[in-house]
């Protein structure tokens, strides 16, 4: 059986001379695979990245604490999914928004299946970030060198809540409509930027039609998007500066490396 | 932190991380098998809970509660803690604005090396105490009612305007006797003592935020609204709740 070789350096172009010819239709199979995942990574130097990403080591004392965080990016992605199918069917218009909300609940298959995963998924999503934060919190995971992680999670978890605030409307049932309402009035009483940031969200002075898509699209395009993002720079730092060991972990040397260090 | 306790960090930190095993395969599958629990929880609670849809959204309506979702219940209930309508803002915006900036600015005034929960009697404290103050407040916000009902005995004139105020849920905020919460509004049991009819109108139709416009409900229960709230004076509390 040929092992999956990894060039040794990121880049680094192999010459197919060194490697034996496949004899056996597998082989044949195997080897194709591998020279197109060559050839993928001659152009983009990919392998060198992935290695970094997949064999950097955790550190000893790692524990089920620790899956919080992979946790809530996977309650996200499930969000991202079932809300693209919702997206299908809905139309965020004052008059068609609660019908297609209808339609899709009742009419559409899996339709209530799908909206009831991303109606829960959010609370399940919330529940992980408070965990995976009280996590790091009783942990001490954000001090040196992780502060900006820390900063970057902090905002994370208001654009989470933000999705929340804005996804309610869009059923378009009494309940979004009046918890809205209040909800809009309550950022109108800030000071300074309070009644800029309602009307802003309203879309005028009153809530009116152009109120339901701009909800939609901050709760489509917006958030997501600006979310995307910042959990790129989260575990992008999360793999860079490495998870913490718990805070009891003793880092001791071993014997043979204490001798070796005169 | 000084420079000294740094590097010792750091020093420390290569040490477990040199003893520690790769991220692939081992986090990968405590990762994976974590988000298989989540998805099938998603799932369970999609099929158990379904997704409700109320009737269609009426500004015009009368028969209306407004509650958000359960997790922004303790922000409710911080706004119907602090009641006088001065500090409403200080509530509503002020208290969660203070709490975020508290939160990311964690690390900036947190600068002790010590990383061991038991080690940290401050953080720790403020920690914990946070989760209740906040679990508890979810809870209150939780099992307060959300009556549609008002228990006062009034004339028979007065019936149909009770009836309104009753179904357009001024009880979520309001109190009236013994009937409603008592906040974010100021109780209403004796609002005829302190507001004229006039101004009782003009509350209704440009109320103080957060409290939304009635200016959309018909003319009629409207003024039934009034009629019955311009008798309230404080001296008929209804039965005690038993």
């Amino acid at each position: 059986m040929a092992k999956t070789q990894l060039p040794t350096q990121p880049g680094a172009v192999k010459t197919g001379g060194a490697r034996r010819k496949p004899t056996t239709r597998l082989g044949k199979a195997q080897e194709t695979s591998f020279s197109a995942v060559d050839w993928v990574d001659e152009r983009t130097s990919l392998s060198g990245g992935m290695r970094w990403l997949m064999f950097r080591k955790i550190p000893k004392g790692t524990n089920w604490f620790y899956t919080l965080g992979s946790a809530t990016l996977f309650a996200f992605m499930s969000q991202a999914v079932t809300g693209v199918f919702l997206a299908m069917y809905y139309d965020p218009s004052a008059i068609n928004a609660y019908e297609s909300t209808r339609f899709l609940t009742n009419e559409v298959f899996l339709g209530e299946f799908v909206r009831g995963m991303h109606r829960w998924g959010s609370s399940v999503m919330v529940i992980l970030i408070f965990l995976h934060m009280a996590r790091v919190f009783f942990f001490g995971a954000y001090k040196y060198p992780r502060e900006l992680n820390w900063c970057i999670g902090v905002i994370l978890l208001v654009l989470t809540m933000a999705m929340s605030f804005t996804g309610y409307l869009l059923p378009f049932d009494q309940r979004s409509y009046w918890a809205t309402i209040v909800g809009v009035n309550i950022n109108g009483t800030a000071p300074l930027m309070g009644p800029f940031l309602s009307d802003f969200l309203r879309g005028g002075a009153e809530f009116g039609a152009t109120t339901l898509s701009r909800f939609y699209a901050i709760h489509m395009l917006l958030i997501p998007g600006l979310l995307g993002a910042l959990i790129g720079a989260h575990l992008y730092m999360v793999a860079r500066l490495g998870t913490t060991a718990p805070p009891w972990m003793k880092a001791e040397v071993s014997p043979e490396l204490r001798e070796e260090r005169v | 932190m000084n420079q000294r306790e740094k590097e010792q960090y750091l020093r420390d930190y290569s040490i477990l991380k040199s003893k520690g095993k790769p991220f692939f395969p081992y986090a990968v599958a405590k990762d994976s098998l974590m988000a298989v629990v989540v998805m099938a929880s998603i799932m369970f609670m999609s099929i158990m809970l379904g997704a409700e849809l109320g009737p269609k959204a009426d500004p015009t309506t009368t028969t209306y509660v407004p509650r958000p979702e359960w997790y922004y219940f303790f922000l409710f209930e911080l706004l119907r803690i602090i009641k006088p309508a001065v500090l409403t803002p200080v509530a509503a915006i002020g208290a969660p604005t203070i709490f975020i900036l508290l939160l990311i600015l964690l690390p900036f005034y947190d600068r002790s090396p010590e990383r061991r929960p038991e080690r940290r009697p401050i953080a720790t404290t403020a920690g914990i105490l946070t989760i209740f103050v906040m679990g508890y407040l979810t809870y209150l916000g939780a099992s307060a009612g959300s009556p549609n009902e008002i228990d006062i005995e009034v004339p028979a004139q007065y019936e149909k305007g009770k009836i309104v105020t009753a179904q357009a849920g001024c009880l979520a905020c309001h109190k009236i006797g013994h009937n409603g919460n008592d906040g974010p509004g100021p109780e209403l049991t004796d609002i005829a003592n302190k507001l004229p009819k006039a101004a009782l109108l003009r509350t209704l139709e440009n109320p103080t935020a957060p409290m939304p416009s009635f200016k959309d409900l018909p003319q009629e229960q409207k003024l039934a609204m009034v009629d019955f709230l311009s008798q309230l004076r404080g001296e008929e509390q209804g039965p005690p709740p038993e």
